[in-house]
């Protein structure tokens, strides 16, 4: 049996990475805190569950772009295979492939099952001054919707408006 | 080349205080179920199933033969509500065969269209849709505006959006007395959850 994930803290620092989102753009995470990001780990391209929590992300998506936030997907996959998937279930946001050293930044942020060589349902919100205000790591078979993600980029906006 | 258009933009430095959200392994349905739902069955039933679903979705279909004998089989202890979960992205015929329903209701045939979507979910384009409208004898030239009325158009908006705040995340998802069904939705496990409610509704 798996020990249980545990998410990195609220008000941790968010741990960089750079990953290729397409066969010749990587994309850093650092080059993108002007804006509040949103992590989205998840086991695998072309599994049904993933394929609706994705669908499902890539729905609300004008929700996102409300609040200014980028939505990264994030596997283990190959950017081959993030291609075909993207084309397939006709997505609308960048995949990034943690496939070299694999799963190298779903272990920095603690949603990386070894015993299974994926990444967990992980999803994690990051403000624009690169502190995690948000993490939540589904157990196994659970897909976790969309609710949680979206009350704290509205907190976070309010945050803002506050101290603005 | 660039795929995806990544744009950050300079929003200067922001003081922030955190805090820490509580988390819910179990969704609740968040959104209560009103006179605007589409209802079967009675208030007073023991036990209300609610559905958020797709007529284009596969497994809802699926699920439509199954709630049906269901509802057959428990009778008045159940009460069932169907909202829309239109994934239009993936079903590119989802939210017109959503808003064809709802075009239904205004003539009080929801549940009418709701039973022909199901049953003919490889033929949801909007002639079809029409066609439908003809066969249950609804005003045609009313039906087709009303799918492009703002009212329609909102309903279904609305129902997709309560289901993301009750941590809807796919098709079908279920809700058993205001709590989600986390299990799987065959004949035997759908009416198993549902008696263990209805049992829990008789002693209390």
């Amino acid at each position: 049996m798996t020990a249980r994930l545990t998410h990195l803290r609220e008000g941790s620092r968010a741990p960089n990475f750079t990953l290729k989102a397409t066969p010749d753009q990587e994309v850093s995470l650092d080059d993108l805190l002007d804006n509040p990001v949103v992590l989205m780990f998840y086991p695998a391209d072309f599994s049904p569950v993933c394929a609706s929590e994705l669908a499902l992300y890539n729905e609300i998506l004008p929700e996102f772009q409300k609040h200014s936030a980028q939505l990264l997907g994030i596997s283990v996959d190959n950017v081959w295979s993030h291609l075909a998937f993207t084309k397939d279930i006709n997505l609308h946001f960048p995949l990034l492939s943690d496939f070299n050293p694999k799963g190298d930044a779903a272990r920095r942020y603690h949603a990386y099952i070894e015993d299974e060589g994926e990444a967990a349902r992980a999803l994690y919100v990051i403000d624009q001054g690169g502190m995690i205000v948000w993490g939540y790591i589904a157990p196994t078979g659970i897909n976790p919707g969309a609710d949680g993600v979206l009350e704290a980029l509205e907190s976070l906006h309010k945050e803002n408006l506050l101290a603005a | 080349m660039c795929r995806y258009k990544i744009l950050p933009h300079f929003l200067g430095p922001i003081c922030i205080t955190y805090r820490v959200w509580e988390v819910h392994l179990v969704s609740q349905l968040t959104i209560p179920i009103t006179k605007q739902d589409h209802i079967e069955g009675v208030a007073s039933a023991l036990v209300t199933l609610v559905e958020y679903g797709d007529y284009e979705c596969p497994y809802c279909g699926e699920a439509y033969h199954i709630i049906k004998r269901v509802q057959q089989d428990i009778g008045d202890d159940l009460r069932f509500v169907f909202r829309n979960f239109p994934l239009g992205q993936i079903h590119p015929h989802a939210v017109w065969a959503a808003r064809g329903a709802e075009a239904a209701t205004v003539q009080n045939k929801f549940w009418e269209m709701h039973d022909v979507l199901f049953e003919n979910q490889d033929a949801l384009a909007e002639e079809d849709l029409v066609s439908y409208a003809y066969l249950l004898k609804l005003d045609v030239s009313k039906f087709v505006s009303d799918m492009r009325a703002e009212k329609v158009w909102q309903k279904v908006d609305d129902d997709f959006w309560s289901g993301v705040r009750s941590g809807v995340n796919g098709t079908p998802t279920f809700f058993i007395n205001g709590r989600r069904h986390e299990g799987l939705y065959s004949y035997y496990e759908l009416r198993t959850a549902i008696e263990r409610v209805a049992r829990k509704g008789r002693v209390a």
